[in-house]
């Protein structure tokens, strides 16, 4: 049976009674009074990512020129972004590169750039219509003088990630970072118990309108991530073992922080963007404190080769985030150097952050409309001829 | 004794050459391998510590210019930008003198430029373009 419901905390939250804790801060207050009592004093636990989710972007809104131009094709600082929408909407996407710089400046850049107050260089070109007669257009714009720009990422907060190795003999440049040859390290991509979907790994409490901090603003979980993917195989204590669930979040580009949200160059890979993600966790019942009191030795991931280029790579060890963190794991018998590529400092301040944010009565919890399902798999993509698959 | 911090580079060509043995033989000198990068059709690369008494690391200085080996000191260490840095700690894996360490405190990049082999692993490694290397 519920202690609380999302209602009476937000009472408390306006009261500025309410007692917010990170998740940092909980697993003590868990291991010291017991899930039972830790419910009963904890209203909300809040948690926290910063890691490269290439999954990111945001629509913006030019306004219209005049004469009107429908944009057909629109580059931002040289970056192409997708017009196939309204006239003079465009999606801009993080890991797009520059046609003049390479994987020196992508969309990443541009997002970043917006959110810094950065004067930006639009070009967009148009066949022309009668009601849009102009056919190119050459300006400059800023995240204020445009009507809206919001970001939307189809995909963030991977619950839980692979670790990656590689056994070839050369290094490997890879979204999960440089991977010396002969498994002379392994990268890891998440921040462990603090991460949000770690902390609520059945989402019973994050969903679809679940409010959260993106990138330094408000903003708000709007669907599940794409690669939503929650039959991963679970531990005892319901967290999976490797990518599972995914959110994909909607939040103001105008109110964000350059500190929250960065451009990112992966060598000889491409462009990506750390985003800066914080949940809040209502603590409704003891289930909900149990949760939010798991640690890094109970979370566990797989580590694979990357040097095989399949979909289907081999496993070469499952470890635990206490051994990634130790700064060492052991493969083949060998101690093998390990580095995060998300970072746990600018993740606690985030959930540092939101946790004021929250004690101070400025952000309210919302409860989730819909929740994120927990029975779909993720499907892969065969390559198949034209007779061998029929359309409905 | 002299002790220097050197870059040597040399044309895919000359990869056959004993370069090392004869700093140590002819010259007496101690040499540590910090970096190195040889193959069959590249240009090589090797990062050492030159260690000897002040006229024989001259008089290997010259040999390695009559050889075609391109020589440049190596002042002191990377550059770590910390503005740009975001502390995630994709350079410490990669790392190898441990120069690069994650505060298992509170999760901070600390770099040690006293252990810096000046390799430039971490430069390709930062998603942030944080460290920089200049010879």
């Amino acid at each position: 049976m519920a202690f609380k419901s999302f209602d009476e905390i937000n009472q408390k939250i306006k009261e500025k009674k309410a007692v917010v804790v990170t998740a940092d801060e909980i697993k003590r207050i868990v291991e010291e009074k017991g899930s039972k009592q830790a419910a009963r004093e904890v209203d909300v636990v809040t948690t926290a990512t910063f890691g490269p989710m290439c999954s990111t972007g945001a629509f913006l809104s030019f306004g219209h020129s005049d004469p009107p131009i429908k944009m057909s094709k629109v580059w931002l600082n040289d970056v192409p972004a997708y017009a196939g929408l309204a006239a003079v909407d465009a999606f801009i996407g993080a890991t797009e590169l520059s046609e003049t710089r390479g994987f020196e400046y992508g969309g990443a850049h541009v997002i970043e750039d917006l959110v810094a107050g950065k004067k930006v260089k639009l070009r967009a070109t148009s066949y022309g219509t009668d009601c849009y007669p102009l056919r190119e257009i050459n300006t400059y714009i800023t995240k204020d003088s445009i009507n809206q720009a919001f970001m939307f990422n189809p995909r963030n907060c991977y619950q839980n990630y692979s670790a990656a190795t590689n056994s070839s003999d050369r290094t490997l440049y890879t979204y999960m970072g440089t991977l010396l040859p002969l498994f002379g390290n392994v990268n890891y991509s998440t921040t462990g118990e603090l991460s949000p979907l770690l902390n609520d790994p059945l989402y019973r409490t994050i969903g679809v309108g679940t409010r959260i901090f993106l990138g330094g603003a408000q903003g708000y979980v709007a669907w599940q991530g794409t690669q939503h993917n929650p039959s991963q195989v679970r531990g005892e204590n319901s967290v999976p073992v490797g990518p599972a669930g995914t959110l994909a979040l909607i939040g103001d580009l105008k109110e964000m922080d350059t500190r929250f949200i960065r451009a990112a160059v992966f060598e000889k890979y491409g462009v990506t963007m750390f985003v800066g993600a914080g949940i809040p966790i209502p603590i409704l019942d003891e289930d909900m404190a149990r949760f939010v009191a798991v640690r890094n030795k109970d979370i566990h991931t797989n580590v694979y080769d990357y040097s095989v280029p399949s979909r289907s790579r081999p496993v070469l060890a499952r470890v635990s985030y206490e051994e990634l963190r130790s700064g060492t794991v052991s493969l083949n018998g060998r101690k093998v150097p390990t580095a995060p590529l998300s970072s746990l400092k600018v993740a606690r301040e985030i959930a540092i952050a939101l946790r004021d944010q929250i004690s101070r009565g400025e952000f309210l919890l919302q409860q989730p409309v819909m929740p994120l399902p927990l029975d779909t798999r993720q499907k892969v993509l065969d390559v198949v001829a034209d007779g061998e698959v029929s359309s409905k | 004794m002299r002790k220097v911090k050197a870059l040597l580079t040399f044309p895919p060509t000359d990869i056959g050459k004993p370069i090392t043995y004869h700093l140590v033989k002819d010259f007496d000198l101690w040499i540590n391998i910090l970096h190195a990068e040889i193959a069959a059709t590249k240009t090589g690369k090797l990062v050492l510590d030159i260690e000897g008494e002040e006229d024989n690391v001259d008089r290997a200085i010259q040999f390695l210019e009559q050889e075609k080996v391109s020589f440049q000191l190596i002042d002191g260490s990377a550059t770590w930008l910390e503005d740009k840095c975001v502390h995630c700690g994709a350079c410490t894996s990669v790392c190898p003198s441990g120069a690069l360490a994650m505060d298992k405190h509170d999760w901070s990049l600390v770099f040690n430029k006293e252990k810096c082999y000046v390799c430039q692993l971490c430069v390709k490694a930062c998603p942030l373009k944080a460290m920089s290397v200049s010879i």
